[in-house]
């Protein structure tokens, strides 16, 4: 009918007087009844009930679990049993793998990081501009992002830069002599690295969508001043640009601390070679389904989830010193 | 100030730039984009070589075809991969219709209600995007232990059902917030309550998140490995990728071509969903990644 718009509410509430008085009241109580429907009443519960049950009883829940667990031996098969802080104990001062494996992480999240991120800013700004072909560019260079977490690219990877493999024919081309870089343990995180950095698709994508948005008058003003590509970059672009940097920072460093497909694939399961590519979740998964010692896995969960919301907390604070947000 | 058409200004010089520069550009995106590729293309003609030749002849062009890489892989693990890509489906199929309900509920219930400590319950949303799911998977594992799942599909797809996956949530919330409201007041005026609100507006209309969240979910799900591992224990119910983990155990050496033919099989699902769904999945990303 005609009175079937929120707009028609606020045209009654400005010019009261031509409606006939029935039609008036009907309006009104149509929009208290909007107003309470709005306002709910437990029809919010029950389409968010399933989300309810699975962060209940998905999420916090086993998190809580998880701290109590931490704080046990436990084997899945008999009773946790209580051992106070001997799981902690035992991982800051008693485990070696440990810290190999915090050493192997933190490598890995530190170097992937930045050149992921340098890459796919790079990418991005080579690719924003009228250029032909830019729709097939963007699928290429987005599409190892798309299969990079699967054990067959892993699988490749591991062929790739073993000892007869593709990457040593390309070196040779230069009259290097290259090695197996999966199996010497100097090399072998370095190939894990790469496979992270050949992902840089979905950061590109992010970046680009960015720059996409910033406005042109800025840079018609800047270039009518005589600045120069390198000072529109430093002094517009990136400035611009540093919400989406942020953004692209907190997911790749959560998204690097969570890795494990690849270092299994390529290890063959072993964190080896002496665990050089024992990232974090490895570690935490053969401890906890390999070794059954599931209270100390559940310890190092909760190690990493500080150290993770840590970084998060670190990157928010600090963002209010480097991110530039215009309102 | 706005007065400067495109073809005059500055910025247009600096954007449209002249022909070396242009080739230049053109040059180094191929040569990216080669680098990049290349391994890709390297594991699809390696599926077809003879296994002497793989790491021999680091060319494109395989000197002679050899198709039965691809029989010796399918039938080559113990099982025949026609069983891991159908427990695969299984997965991925029951994962889908999960996300897409769960998600679209509790979407829309953050996108159109006002109710009590919505605030906080939207930033714990926010937050289980940033729980790394190594923090939870022992407890979730003893749960599931408990209710005797383990080697069943069923860890794999309940959680689905439950919207643990919040990043849909929110790709779905910013997907609500852009219909107009006057939809919604339209049909309460008409009667109808909420349940059919969500049912025969905002579900229609939000299809472009929902093909999103399909295609999303489909390939992680289908490249989950880690849960796959923990929760899946027999052969007969393995997954396309712990069926392509038994081709490393095997040392003998002798088994390359069929593990790269089986390898390529494996990344055809994810690849042709990205040559379907390219843009959109593009576009899906980039403005999630905008509204962060």
């Amino acid at each position: 009918m005609s009175m079937t718009t929120a707009k028609t509410d606020e045209v009654v509430k400005e010019t009261p007087a031509p409606a006939s008085p029935p039609d008036q009241r009907e309006r009104d109580r149509m929009r208290r009844r909007l107003a309470r429907k709005r306002g709910g009443g437990w029809w919010p519960y029950v389409f968010l009930a399933p989300w309810f049950v699975g962060l209940f009883g998905l999420t916090i829940y086993p998190m809580l679990d998880s701290l109590y667990l931490s704080f046990t031996d436990f084997d899945l098969l008999t009773p946790a049993e209580w051992v106070g802080t001997k799981n902690y104990e035992h991982m800051f001062a008693e485990d070696p793998v440990f810290w190999d494996t915090v050493h192997a992480t933190l490598l890995y999240v530190a170097v992937s990081v930045p050149l992921k991120l340098a890459l796919a800013l790079g990418v991005a700004m080579l690719l924003n501009r009228d250029l032909k072909g830019i729709g097939l560019y963007r699928a290429a260079f987005y599409l190892p992002s798309l299969l990079g977490g699967a054990v067959a690219v892993a699988i490749v990877w591991r062929q790739v830069f073993g000892g007869d493999g593709l990457f040593n024919d390309f070196l040779g081309w230069f009259g290097i002599k290259g090695q197996d870089w999966i199996s010497s343990p100097d090399t072998a995180i370095y190939t894990l690295i790469l496979l992270a950095v050949w992902q840089f698709g979905t950061p590109m994508v992010i970046f680009l969508a960015g720059l996409k948005q910033l406005p042109r008058d800025v840079y018609e003003a800047a270039a009518i001043d005589g600045a120069g590509p390198a000072t529109r970059f430093f002094k517009i672009t990136l400035p611009l640009l540093t919400p989406i940097v942020f953004f692209n920072v907190v997911l790749q460093i959560i998204d690097a601390f969570k890795t494990f497909t690849p270092a299994f694939v390529i290890s063959n399961g072993t964190g080896g070679p002496l665990n050089s590519t024992m990232l974090y979740s490895l570690y935490l998964y053969k401890k906890g389904f390999t070794d059954l010692e599931m209270g100390y896995a559940s310890a190092m969960a909760w190690v990493l989830f500080l150290v993770i919301a840590g970084f998060t907390a670190v990157n928010f604070i600090a963002s209010r010193y480097w991110v530039h947000y215009d309102d | 100030m706005s007065a400067i058409t495109p073809t005059t200004s500055p910025l247009h010089k600096l954007r449209s730039a002249t022909g070396a520069r242009r080739i230049f550009i053109h040059t180094l995106l191929i040569g990216v984009a080669v680098v990049m590729l290349y391994p890709l293309l390297w594991m699809l003609s390696s599926s077809l070589k003879p296994d002497t030749e793989i790491f021999t002849h680091p060319g494109l062009i395989p000197s002679e075809v050899r198709p039965a890489n691809y029989s010796e892989g399918w039938s080559g693990s113990g099982n025949s991969f026609s069983l891991y890509i159908t427990n695969s489906l299984i997965v991925t199929i029951g994962a889908v219709i999960g996300n897409v309900i769960s998600c679209s509920l509790a979407a829309y219930a953050f996108a159109r209600f006002e109710f009590r400590g919505k605030r906080i319950w939207f930033g714990l949303m926010l937050g289980t995007l940033m729980l790394p799911t190594q923090a939870v998977l022992i407890p979730q594992y003893t749960i599931f232990y408990n209710l005797t799942w383990i080697n069943t599909y069923l860890p794999l797809i309940v959680p689905k059902f439950l919207a643990v996956d919040a990043f849909f949530i929110f790709l779905m919330v910013q997907f609500i917030r852009s219909i107009p409201r006057e939809l919604d007041h339209a049909a309460m005026v008409d009667g109808a309550n909420p349940w059919q609100i969500y049912w025969k507006i905002i579900l229609p209309l939000m299809k472009p998140a929902l093909i999103t969240t399909t295609i999303f979910t489909f390939i992680w799900t289908y490249d989950d490995f880690l849960h796959q591992l923990v929760y899946l224990q027999q052969n007969d119910k393995f997954t396309v990728p712990l069926g392509l983990t038994l081709f490393l155990d095997q040392t003998s050496g002798s088994s390359y071509g069929p593990m790269f033919a089986m390898s390529t099989l494996a990344l055809l699902p994810t690849l042709i969903c990205f040559l379907i769904f390219q843009k959109r999945l593009v576009e899906g990303l980039a403005t999630s990644g905008m509204k962060g």
